[in-house]
């Protein structure tokens, strides 16, 4: 009988909650996940003349994704998408790294210095960070281009003669892809690292002879949380990038990304943009599922 | 031990008349105000739940400053929670002037709490902060005001009435949340660990300033604390909690002189501990405290006197506090000023205590 | 082996990679800002201080129309992802634990997970699907969505500063649900509300894909409209449009700064 008024109340406190939450999650669920359940549905029907959608049901976009169709409807493996795919992964695999390998002594520096120094360095990383992407791209082309400020430098330093293309390649769009995601690295491993006592660190530190040996046995461990969290926010929206290989990659050296837009735009086949949307989106859910396991396991274990 | 012995004479004045047949049975029944009765909290379910509190019941007189007191984790603050309304709990009843009150949220009782952290309102000033439960009441204005200018009066910090909280002391910052607590004019005020953040000395003349405003005001003040010495000189009576039960109820003198088993023996004070058959007692346990443990160079003609090597002398003033093994390897401890001169390590000295001296426990 | 008096405070090569990092992430903001003022059309060669591509942006008329529709939209969605993040920061972090709540989290988090091309196409679907064609509506509705999160973030992160006994204390004083929300808990936010509309603010002028690919014909806004200028060439009349959209964001992340810190 006792249990009746905790029960009553306990209940009351979930309608409250979800009262609290509802129209947030509503707003997020109707014209968010609702659209995105509707774009797999799309994944597995066929385009229309209209650049819309009609049955029948059919896996065909997906076939599409390694095959060609020849005239006479035999299927031929056709590597052009699986290397669009690769060339994203591969490409948000050296974005990741070279953030990693920038931003942890980085974060270090910013770390070891004192509260006033540290309020300024987190202020001019966090600037680019809410700066507009597009912009931060086009800079790149003032820079990269052929009467660029990179090669007028070379040419009147005397190291070239001609200009050297930068632009329109997997180099350009890297660079951009570093440049747009090295602050979504530094907060976090500086997250991190703002909490080390340097003290201990030092006491210990006697042991170590090399800088090489430092970083490895040292600062790398120490910022191993840090460089976890980034890893995820710099790999996921890399993988998915449109604006560098379109602005930076001109077009030519498509990835993911770009290959989604173009068949929503210029290619007009909803059905097999929306199927590119869900391996994409199958791609990032992985990635964040090994993400949680493996933070999991270090939890277990630490 | 000194402290505490010392903190036992100021209480002097108020030691409540211990409850005798005097007292008829319904009279007791009248002078309740809170009645708790059976109640048990359990937290989590399954094999990872526990009791915070098994059975307990105790019962708070009108006007009485009553103390929990037990180390951390014992439940006292979990006791305290439920007579705020913060949780209810998970069987029994607490009643309220004979009414079950268990099922009321905080705001729907008479009763207000002094927070550990104080939790005062940053962005309200000190006024602000003691005039919110009576703008919560709907008191009117006029009225509100004469009453915080009486609270504030009463904590003596009506000269800061317009500071916020962040450019107050610790020690006002207390009494503002004492003031803000007593506003409302609650049946119970509950305090929990009020006095922990504040310094030592503070901490003294807070716990003057307390008992002083419960008398003033009349309220039935409930302490929480693990601090025995501010049990010992504050209350009127105290209960001491271990694992989530109370294990005993009464006054400074009766806790102190007259502890009921083992972990009220030593968690007030110090004592000697020994099984009863070891002196010769029906009891389970014994306890002698270390001021009844009397030294001397020869054998007493005392029942129990017992032969020993000093292990350890630390002088402390006023008292002499001595470690000596006895003959069969147990270890006492005694502290008086009366012991015998040139004592050092590795003498040997008798150990005798009076038979009233020694504390009968239960277990 | 042994280096007395090192101090791990002074590696020296975490402070020339710092310089180079600083030098990597400003340089081209730098360059863009210079260009945008240098005189010659023909921007790689500074041929003196002028605003003259400032004057010629502000007299497209193209470009007032969709700086004012980012303005409006940016107007909306701020105000409406706010409200809707406030009472869902109170559900996520004071109503102890529901049912559902680790999906909630989820949900709630899916906008900033998704990659924005993912969000961009499934939004296109839905509204052509459902035949939403409510010009500047649409691209408020996207935002919205993509805003509720970075409006949540800084609420969350204050309700879990501020002490739950503030909040106890005043249930204890006769507070109700709603006076305590009012007088007590809305006045300790109030910075971290004012954060995080202005982040709000920030990423739903800064959008560019998501609107790109859901804005109706005469919904375009501001950087929809620089993307096109873009993809013409580098003129300066684009370099002063650029840094015209820098400047805002910077001011506003600036504004949002500054409330942040005040908070402490």
């Amino acid at each position: 009988m006792m249990l009746a008024p905790a029960q009553n109340l306990s209940q009351r406190q979930r309608r409250r909650a979800l009262a609290l939450v509802a129209p947030a999650l509503l707003m997020i669920g109707v014209f968010m996940l609702v659209p995105m359940g509707i774009a797999m549905v799309y994944s597995f029907l066929t385009p229309d003349s209209f650049g819309g959608v009609a049955p029948p049901v059919t896996v065909e976009s997906y076939i599409r994704f390694f095959f060609d169709r020849d005239l006479d409807d035999t299927l031929r493996f056709d590597p052009t998408y699986l290397q669009i795919f690769w060339r994203s992964i591969f490409q948000a695999v050296l974005t990741t790294l070279a953030c990693i390998v920038i931003a942890v002594p980085f974060a270090w520096y910013m770390a070891t210095r004192g509260e006033t120094t540290r309020k300024i360095l987190v202020l001019l990383v966090s600037i680019p960070f809410w700066t507009n992407m597009l912009v931060r791209t086009y800079c790149w082309v003032l820079l990269l281009r052929d009467e660029g400020l990179i090669n007028m430098g070379l040419q009147a330093v005397g190291i070239t003669q001609q200009p050297i293309t930068f632009l329109y390649s997997d180099a350009a769009i890297l660079i951009g892809l570093i440049y747009a995601s090295l602050p979504f690295m530094i907060l976090p491993v500086y997250g991190t690292l703002e909490k080390v006592d340097f003290r201990v660190v030092e006491a210990a530190f006697d042991l170590y002879a090399s800088r090489i040996s430092i970083l490895r046995k040292v600062i790398f461990p120490l910022a191993m949380p840090g460089i976890a969290a980034g890893t995820l926010l710099v790999f996921i929206p890399t993988l998915g990038a449109f604006l560098q290989p379109d602005i930076l990659g001109g077009g030519k050296k498509l990835m993911i990304g770009s290959l989604i837009q173009q068949q929503f735009t210029s290619s007009r086949d909803w059905a097999f943009g929306s199927a590119l949307a869900v391996i994409l989106m199958a791609a990032v859910l992985a990635s964040l599922i090994w993400a949680a396991l493996k933070r999991e396991r270090m939890e277990q274990l630490g | 031990m000194t402290a505490s012995l010392a903190a036992l004479s100021p209480v002097g004045h108020r030691v409540a008349p211990t409850l005798s047949a005097s007292v008829s049975a319904s009279e007791t029944a009248s002078r309740e105000l809170v009645g708790v009765r059976g109640v048990t909290k359990t937290f989590g379910a399954g094999v990872s739940s526990f009791n915070a509190l098994e059975g307990v019941s105790v019962s708070i007189k009108r006007n009485e400053f009553f103390t929990l007191l037990g180390p951390s984790g014992c439940g006292k603050t979990t006791l305290l929670r439920l007579l705020a309304g913060f949780d209810q709990p998970t069987s029994g009843q607490i009643l309220l002037d004979g009414d079950d009150i268990a099922g009321l949220p905080p705001n729907k009782r008479p009763v207000n709490t002094v927070f550990q952290s104080y939790a005062l309102f940053p962005h309200l000033t000190v006024e602000q902060n003691v005039e919110f439960g009576l703008v919560q009441q709907g008191v009117q204005r006029e009225a509100r005001q004469r009453t915080v200018e009486r609270m504030l009066q009463l904590v003596r910090l009506d000269h800061i009435a317009k500071r916020k909280p962040n450019q107050l002391s610790g020690g006002q910052q207390q009494r503002v949340a004492l003031a803000r607590a007593l506003a409302p004019q609650p049946r119970i005020l509950l305090l929990d660990e009020p006095l922990s953040a504040l310094d030592f000395k503070l901490r003294r003349g807070m716990q003057v300033e307390l008992e002083r405003i419960q008398r003033e005001t009349g309220i039935s003040f409930v302490l929480v604390t693990h601090d025995q010495e501010e049990a010992l000189s504050m209350s009127d009576r105290i209960a001491v909690m271990d694992a989530g039960r109370i294990l005993q109820v009464g006054n400074s003198t009766e806790i102190y002189e007259r502890p009921n088993c083992r972990f009220v023996a030593d968690f007030i004070g110090e004592a000697n501990l020994f099984p009863g058959s070891a002196v010769g007692w029906v009891s389970p346990y014994v306890a002698v405290r270390p001021e009844r443990v009397v030294l001397a160079i020869h054998k007493q003609s005392m029942p129990i006197s017992l032969p020993g090597t000093v292990k350890e002398i630390s002088y402390l003033g006023a008292t002499t506090a001595f470690t000596i093994e006895l003959t069969d390897g147990s270890v006492v401890k005694s502290q008086r000023n009366d012991a015998p001169q040139g004592l050092d390590s590795g003498s040997t000295v008798w150990c005798s205590v009076h038979p009233e001296h020694i504390i009968e426990l239960e277990g | 082996m042994i280096r007395k008096g090192f101090s791990l405070k002074s590696v020296p090569e975490s402070a020339f990679v710092t310089l180079l990092a600083m030098i990597f992430l400003y340089l081209p903001l730098i360059v863009l800002v210079v260009y945008a003022f240098n005189q010659n059309r023909v921007s790689t060669i500074w041929t003196g201080f002028s605003t003259i591509w400032f004057e010629r942006v502000f007299a497209d008329d193209n470009l007032r129309r969709a700086a004012w529709n980012s303005l409006i939209v940016a107007l909306v969605a701020t105000p409406v992802s706010t409200l809707l993040a406030i009472p869902a920061a109170m559900g996520f972090e004071r109503e102890l634990r529901f049912r559902g709540k680790a999906a909630g989290e989820a949900l709630v988090a899916l906008p900033l997970v998704a990659p924005e091309i993912v969000t961009a196409i499934a939004t296109l679907i839905f509204f052509r699907l459902i035949g939403l064609q409510a010009g500047l509506l649409n691209v408020i509705i996207a935002h919205i969505v993509f805003c509720i999160p970075f409006a949540l973030l800084p609420i969350r992160a204050q309700l879990r500063v501020i002490p739950r006994d503030i909040e106890d204390a005043a249930f204890d004083l006769y507070g109700t649900r709603w006076g305590i929300f009012r007088k007590i808990t809305l006045p300790l936010l109030m910075p971290a509300i004012a954060a995080g509309a202005s982040l709000a603010f920030v990423v739903s002028l800064d959008d560019f894909l998501i609107t790109f690919m859901v804005a109706p014909a005469g919904a375009t806004t501001l950087p929809v409209y620089l993307y096109g200028m873009l993809r013409v060439g580098v003129t300066p009349e684009a370099n002063a449009a650029a840094t015209l959209l820098l400047v805002v964001s910077i001011a506003v992340v600036a504004l949002s700064m500054a409330l942040t810190s005040r908070r402490t």
